[in-house]
């Protein structure tokens, strides 16, 4: 049975479409990645699978239930880790688990046992008892996926959830999603904006572009299409031959430098840097999020030029930075 | 969220009190208003300021009911206005509550929007309880004397007064965007409810207009009900007092719910 099913699913609000005709089936067990730059409609579509907002069209069957008959049952079968942490600041750590175990309808006995199971889970164990208002960003964090989990939901969303915080805590948060998807007990769907973080958690990603999913492949297959690190090359580059080389994706001349996509730059640089001629700057870098764009939503976002929208803010960022 | 958003689905509006997560909401406010001391000291200064700087300083000022002093008087008025002030302020943080996304957790939850307004409802009248009683036994000693019948009826009564405030501070709280309208609820709700309540003189007296507006008040029944339980007589019959306070229950209860049903995610 599929953990989610969505069928055509639409949120339009006064000015925009912020979810445009959204279908896919996420298998029980699975960990799927929705990766999207902000506004492309990845918060929306969570809120109305967690039944938070109501669709305008189209239909979301999760956990079995259907979000807009079925709301409460939804809600029970789940768990949501927010963008901004919801943890309430006022509560100690233990009191803000125990709170939403009764408003979950955890039985009474399971609370205790299953809130030390939890803090111990996220390291949280001895700042259990001080308040909220005292802890790190990375702990609230880990807090909340601890209250996520508490009521044992067949599915988790993670929304965004390493979003602003330094990199030991993010490591620290994979870890805890690493071994939730090593259990497979529990569904997970994780919003980023962060390529690496969709890479290395996710079974599959979706691509999620002005309220579309554009495209939805596993990581590997992702990165396939469009090379793992880009190469930029100043110089009297001989274009013929490096696109003759097995691991080259593509070659484009971009302001007055090649940018040429790769599959492994470790294993493929020096073979590269031979075979390329004269050569007077060289950068390399990995793929981001933002080739993964060029690559699959490219070709809309010329047919966009008229909305103003997020993408062309990206796209003249990059021309800015140079 | 933004504009023209139908809300959360139907179901969520209307459906069962869920008795556990109401205690756990209850529990929460509870904690909540003990751990802020300064709170409950800081909403008796603007009552204790009227009822022993005003009540003391109109000394001249004859007292509409004989045999008891204006200080004496107006007391049962102050102690309406503690509830007043602490249900609306109570109502009005749930703003703070929005704009803190604490309160995404609970609009999350699998809880009818009915069980968390209860919820919350409890919430706040458990904070007007406790300062109505602190106010009690100041009172008791340097005021009025009271015997524990007197004091048990008054926080008696204080149950349905501080829930119909408490709801109507809810309802607002709920509609508005940031706390910058608090102080507009003050001046513009708080302190006409206490001004044309009779709280501070004998309706019975007053002129006409200011007669036809306490009519609509639902502070003046407070005050009303609170003069009978201590001095023995007010302006209408007990029962008027309390059927009038049934309605206003009533009806904010259900505007309260219809409010919180429309309530979701800012974000």
């Amino acid at each position: 049975m599929a953990a989610i099913k969505t069928d055509n699913l639409v949120k339009r609000f006064t000015e925009v479409t912020a979810v445009n005709g959204i279908s896919f089936d996420i298998p029980e067990g699975e960990v799927f990645g929705l990766l999207g730059p902000n506004g492309a409609g990845k918060t929306t579509l969570i809120s109305m699978l967690a039944t938070l907002i109501e669709p305008t069209s189209g239909s979301a069957v999760v956990a079995g239930f259907d979000v807009r008959l079925q709301p409460l049952e939804v809600r029970k079968n789940i768990g949501i880790v927010f963008q901004e942490p919801s943890v309430d600041d006022l509560l100690t750590g233990r009191e803000n688990l125990y709170l939403h175990s009764m408003l979950y309808g955890v039985p009474r006995p399971e609370i205790g046992p299953r809130t030390d199971k939890m803090l111990d889970l996220v390291n949280l164990a001895d700042r259990a008892d001080s308040l909220v208002k005292t802890y790190s960003g990375g702990m609230r964090r880990r807090l909340e996926i601890a209250r996520g989990l508490i009521h044992e939901p067949k599915i988790l969303f993670l929304d965004e959830p390493t979003l602003g915080l330094d990199p030991v805590s993010r490591q620290t948060i994979w870890g805890y999603i690493g071994r939730l998807k090593a259990a497979k007990k529990t569904t997970i769907i994780l919003t980023t904006h962060y390529m690496e973080e969709a890479d290395n958690l996710a079974d599959r990603i979706g691509i999620i572009y002005q309220g579309r999913i554009i495209e939805m492949d596993t990581p590997a297959n992702l990165k396939k299409k469009v090379g793992r690190d880009l190469v930029f090359i100043k110089g009297a580059v001989n274009a013929q031959a490096v696109r003759g080389l097995s691991f080259v994706k593509s070659v484009e001349l971009e302001e007055g430098r090649f940018r040429i996509s790769i599959s492994d730059s470790g294993r493929n640089l020096q073979a590269l840097l031979n075979s390329a001629g004269a050569i007077e700057e060289v950068e390399v870098r990995p793929v981001t999020l933002d080739d993964v764009f060029m690559k699959f939503a490219g070709h809309q976002i010329k047919n966009d030029v008229e909305n103003n929208g997020i993408f062309q803010r990206i796209v003249s960022a990059k021309a800015t930075r140079k | 969220m933004r504009a023209n958003s139908p809300g959360p689905p139907l179901n969520l509006k209307i459906a069962m009190f869920n008795f556990n997560a109401i205690y756990a909401l209850l529990l929460r406010e509870a904690k909540i208003f003990f751990r802020e001391k300064e709170r409950i000291i800081s909403i008796l200064v603007s009552p204790l300021l009227f009822l022993f700087v005003m009540g003391r300083g109109m000394v001249s000022g004859t007292s509409p009911v004989a045999g008891f002093t204006y200080q004496q008087f107006i007391f049962p008025g102050i102690l309406a206005m503690v509830i007043l002030f602490t249900s609306i302020t109570y109502g009005l943080y749930i703003i703070w509550d929005k704009r803190l996304d604490f309160l995404k957790e609970v609009l999350a939850a699998p809880i009818s929007r009915s069980t968390l307004f209860i919820g919350k409802s409890l919430g706040g009248m458990l904070g007007a309880i406790i300062e109505t009683f602190i106010l009690l036994i100041i009172g008791a000693f340097f005021i009025l004397p009271l015997d524990i019948v007197k004091v048990a009826l008054c926080l008696l009564a204080a149950f349905p007064v501080s829930y119909m405030i408490v709801n109507l501070g809810l309802t607002i709280g709920a509609k508005m965007k940031s706390m910058e309208g608090f102080g507009l609820v003050m001046s513009f709700l708080t302190w006409p409810l206490f001004f044309f309540s009779g709280a501070l003189f004998d309706l019975a007296a007053a002129a006409p207009y200011i007669k036809l507006i306490s009519l609509l008040d639902p502070v003046t029944y407070a005050v009303d009900i609170m003069r009978i339980i201590m001095l023995g007589r007010g302006v209408f019959s007990a029962w008027t007092d309390l059927g009038a306070i049934a309605g206003f229950c009533l009806a904010t209860t259900y505007i309260g719910v219809t409010s919180f049903g429309k309530l979701q995610q800012e974000k």
